[in-house]
């Protein structure tokens, strides 16, 4: 047992008492989305163990079982809760297993964008000069043709350049890199935003008149204060990042049918609903739908709370 | 007035000249044009032969003039596929795609302003609420997901088999949450001509009922943007003095909000409107795809599946001018509406 | 009966953290072509009280209690529409920054012949004819030109005059300024003023004008209501309180003014700062920086902590004070003295 200094806060003490917890506490319709959205990441964590049956095991799929309904239409099979799609697998185990495909590259796409956003926008904000108007055009050109036109123009030409069955290889990885060159420019705005607005303050004056380097000043002092707005961004370009790969796949710039995501699925499914088996291609969709939502929900909240400035300055304006 | 046209033009060929240089890297870095175009057969002297004649053994600034003045020229070379100009094949598939996106803005417009006017003045009504809630669900909805389920329901149809159909009242009840579908979703239909020239949906009563699926799930990627920001504005505009000062002088409620809040509030639409139309012809690409529009972007679609360089080249250089002048109108439609004059403001 | 009388008007605006009201239990009355002051610092509950006579409250907030008669008729219970007859025709009003004041995005020209038809059938030609007439009563010059213009074009003191002449051109009975000065450079305050005094003497308006400026107050207006964490402390003649304030907040405001005749000396100041109007102190809200507020041993007053202290008439004046209550008690004792 080790004794705690009380004068120094612990982490959780901290956390505790922070007014991110505050908020939480008298939002219901927030811990609500928490809720969810941490179901959602264990359950997509426990896929392996969860799902009925594994899609990419080929021993347990039987053609004989393909465009089974759901259990709550006449013709189903028991085995299968949510039925099967057009190659007879479980379509819930596929749907868990395409969600976590499709966080994985959610998630890494925005890993890949904040870290060269941040890093260009650090580096735009700070030197200024040419590199920042060099910078900052290509953000604006690249946000003027639209993210999503700029990935679909990435991926065609990837796809032109090596064939599809590249994509089978390496899609995760592609998918990543496509979506997060397309996306930097969001987080270089907002960081170069945060970064000029910071160099005026006094505490960056003193850090030079110390005699700390530019890259001290830059990451351990101007960087920290540029977090927030990083944080809010993240949770909205997730979202994004998952729609644009949904669309990807959509047009067969994305995942192959052997290892689906949920934009593939959906597409898979596609060609089966003028037969009549919706199932297929509509519940994967409602699953991206949620996952969007209930991301897009906590980015919402996540902006109001972690923004106070923001709301403290419209109280003061309406008198 | 003057020097901010000109500067304005001077970017915009700043911004042609990146993407012309992009066009050439696609063309010349990616796939060889030479085995294209004689197959795998051919001889090292044939290949050499024609490298020579279509200037691929000069340095890379020759070629890049070369692709350029071509450009200007509007000549970027024959597809593969269709072996015609790729540039009269994108103006025979272009045309389908701009009406589906004139078709979209519309709606988009024409539903977004009273939406969102309408949840600023009455925040608290539970029409506003959902409607609010709605454009959240909106925004994560992805537009190929909405267009199938516009599909399943207007034009597959729904048999709801709910309720027991051996009594009466559950026969009426599934009746009645049945639909019947039937509307075409699935290519242009048969467009008539106009004036000779003008081949359009917008003609005929069956042109329009082609085009409204399509048109609507295009519309669904921007209403709910638009139903969000013009809210969020309005509600900062209402709150402003002068719209106090309005109420003040006594002026009609219809008036306060239909002019002197909209017109404020139009202006960071209008930004955001002409910035989005780049987001709606990469989605028409989506819709295209889930409804087989005949427009350019399922031809692009196809010439990646075949790697046909040219129409892929030319379909980027097209698109990327509808950009550029899409955003340069939109920044002169931004001066005329806000008589402050901006003199810094930097849009590409 | 007076042209205009408020009668115990109580403002509120519930928030998160309990109910904070804003203006509590004002009354007083204003006379056909009678210009009246209140004046008070920031938050004190002035801009709230003459947005309030209107019914042209931000929410949340609203009246909970009291009435505001305009010609004998009753104001509160009128809907928004028989307000709107009211609004700019019969009471107008002044804002405080001209500049935000006039919609950008619309000509001076639009905004003016815009009120005209509101309130008035009259031809575009005609109402314009009456802008220009106005504009030129405000020595706005080539008003022609200044229909055609937009706000952004126009300097802050030639937007006020504007914003004046919007405010007279329905002939009202009332105007109501909010601060018609602050945003405006020193020598246009005073043209402003001048302008303001003349048109209402004219065209017998009745003025009300809000400030924290006493300064202001003293050269526009004949009457003076003092406001504190939105009550009314001390109501009379301009003039009469400048000279003589009752009230000890009174007499901190009158001797924080700068005083030309006197020889360099530091301003005085009013100890503190205003209580947040959601957290008011019982008892008289002034008490925790009153000078009176202590009694000679340095303990706290029992009265003014614990009772609002009611309104004592002096001459023509009313004071709202425990202590000047107790000196007017003991006052008619020293009178009869001799």
């Amino acid at each position: 047992m080790s004794i705690q200094d009380p004068s120094s806060p612990t982490t959780w003490r901290r956390f505790r008492d922070s007014y991110f917890l505050y908020r939480l506490q008298r939002d219901r319709r927030a811990q609500i989305c928490m809720t969810l959205f941490v179901a959602m990441m264990a359950s997509l964590l426990l896929t392996p163990w969860l799902a009925p049956s594994n899609p990419y095991d080929l021993a347990q799929i039987s053609l004989l079982d393909s465009e089974l309904p759901p259990l709550w239409i006449a013709g189903s099979d028991p085995a299968h809760l949510l039925g099967t799609d057009a190659q007879g697998r479980d379509l819930l185990s596929t749907m868990l297993y395409g969600a976590r495909v499709s966080i994985a590259i959610g998630f890494g796409a925005v890993l890949v964008q904040s870290l060269l956003g941040t890093a260009l926008g650090l580096l735009a904000g700070y030197r200024g000069g040419v590199i920042d108007t060099l910078l900052m055009r290509m953000a604006d050109i690249q946000l003027s043709f639209s993210t999503l036109m700029m990935a679909i123009v990435i991926g065609a030409v990837v796809k032109a350049a090596f064939g599809g069955a590249f994509y089978g290889d390496y899609g995760v990885a592609i998918l990543i890199l496509i979506i997060g060159l397309s996306e930097w420019p969001q987080y270089a705005r907002t960081v170069r935003a945060s970064v000029l607005a910071e160099k005026q303050k006094e505490y960056v004056d003193a850090a030079r008149v110390l005699g700390f380097s530019n890259y001290r000043i830059m990451w351990r002092h101007i960087l920290p204060n540029a977090l927030a707005p990083i944080f809010v961004l993240s949770t909205v370009q997730i979202a994004n990042a998952i729609m644009a790969e949904a669309a990807l796949s959509f047009l067969g710039l994305g995942m192959p049918e052997t290892e689906p995501s949920l934009g593939s699925l959906i597409k898979s499914g596609f060609d089966y609903l003028q037969s009549g088996s919706w199932w297929i291609t509509l519940l994967p969709g409602l699953l991206l739908v949620a996952l969007v939502l209930v991301i897009n929900l906590l980015g919402d909240w996540l902006r109001d709370t972690l923004n106070p400035r923001l709301h403290r300055a419209r109280h003061e304006d309406s008198r | 007035m003057i020097m901010f046209l000109i500067r304005r033009l001077c970017q915009a060929l700043a911004v042609m000249f990146v993407i012309s240089v992009i066009g050439f890297a696609i063309q010349g870095g990616l796939g060889d044009p030479v085995q294209q175009m004689l197959g795998p057969t051919a001889s090292e002297a044939e290949s050499t032969t024609l490298r020579h004649s279509l200037g691929l053994d000069q340095p890379l600034w020759a070629q890049y003039l070369h692709f350029a003045g071509n450009a200007v020229r509007l000549n970027f070379g024959n597809s593969y596929f269709f072996h015609e100009p790729a540039l009269s094949v994108i103006a025979r598939y272009l045309p389908a795609t701009l009406e589906l996106v004139a078709a979209s803005a519309l709606l988009t417009l024409v539903l977004s302003v009273p939406i969102g006017v309408f949840c600023a003045i009455r925040p608290r009504s539970w029409p506003s609420k959902a409607l609010m809630g709605l454009s959240v669900l909106g925004i994560s909805v992805p537009v190929f997901l909405s267009a199938m389920v516009l599909i399943q329901l207007f034009s597959i149809g729904v048999q709801v088999t709910l309720f027991p159909a051996d009594t009466q009242w559950g026969n009426w009840l599934n009746q009645l949450l049945s639909i019947e579908g039937g509307m075409p979703a699935y290519g242009r239909g048969n467009p008539v001509h106009v004036w000779g020239v003008w081949y359009t949906n917008f003609a005929s009563l069956q042109g329009l009922v082609y085009l409204l699926l399509p048109a609507l799930s295009l519309a669904f990627v921007m209403l709910p943007l638009f139903v969000r920001l013009i809210h969020a504005e309005m509600l900062d505009v209402l709150e402003s003095d002068y719209v106090k000062y309005a109420k003040a002088r006594g002026l009609r409620p219809s008036r306060i909000y239909f002019l002197h809040a909209l017109k404020n509030t139009l202006l960071p639409v209008v930004t955001l409107g002409g910035v989005q139309i780049g987001t709606l012809v990469a989605y028409t690409l989506l819709t295209e795809t889930v409804f087989q529009w005949p427009g350019a972007g399922l031809m692009f679609l196809d010439a990646i599946e075949r790697a046909d360089m040219p129409l892929i080249v030319a379909y980027l250089m097209v698109i990327g001018l509808m950009f550029v002048v899409t955003n340069t109108l939109v920044d002169l439609v931004y001066r005329l509406l806000n008589p402050r004059v901006i003199l810094t403001r930097s849009v590409a | 009966m007076a042209l205009l009388e408020v009668e115990h008007l109580e403002v509120c605006f519930p928030s998160r953290d309990g109910e904070i009201r804003a203006v509590r239990d004002v009354s007083f009355t204003l006379e056909r072509g009678e210009r009246l002051g209140i004046v008070g610092e920031s938050g004190a509950g002035k801009s709230v009280l003459a947005f309030s006579l209107l019914k042209l409250l931000s929410r949340p907030g609203r009246i909970v209690r009291g009435q505001v008669r305009f010609e004998g008729r009753e104001l509160t219970p009128l809907s928004d529409r028989q307000l709107r007859r009211i609004r700019g025709n019969r009471v107008a009003m002044i804002f405080q920054d001209p500049l935000t004041t006039l919609n950008p995005v619309l000509t001076i020209g639009q905004q003016m012949i815009e009120s005209l038809k509101a309130h008035r059938r009259i031809a575009a030609r005609d109402a314009r004819i009456l802008a220009l007439h106005k504009l030129r009563q405000l020595q706005v010059s080539s008003p022609e030109q200044r229909l055609e213009q937009y706000p952004h074009q126009l300097s802050g003191g030639l937007c006020q005059r504007v914003v004046i002449a919007i405010a007279l051109l329905l002939d009202p009975d009332i105007i109501i300024a909010d601060e018609p000065t602050t945003a405006l450079d020193v020598t246009i305050q005073a043209e402003i003023i001048a302008l303001l005094r003349q048109l209402c003497d004219k065209h017998n308006v009745g003025l009300i004008v809000i400030s924290h400026d006493l300064g202001v107050i003293g050269q526009l207006t004949q009457r003076l209501l003092v406001m504190y964490a939105g009550r009314i402390v001390e109501q009379g003649p301009t003039r009469e309180i400048i000279n003589d304030a009752q009230h000890p907040y009174t007499q901190g405001l009158i001797n924080a003014l700068p005083q030309m005749t006197l020889p360099r000396q530091r301003l005085a100041q009013i100890p503190g700062n205003m209580p947040t109007l959601s957290r008011a102190p019982d008892g008289c809200a002034f008490h925790p920086r009153c000078r009176y507020g202590f009694t000679s041993s340095g303990q706290p007053r029992q009265d003014c902590r614990e009772r609002v202290p009611g309104i004592i008439v002096s001459g023509d004046s009313q004071v709202a004070c425990h202590w000047v209550q107790e000196l007017i008690a003991t006052a008619p004792v020293e009178e009869d003295m001799p």
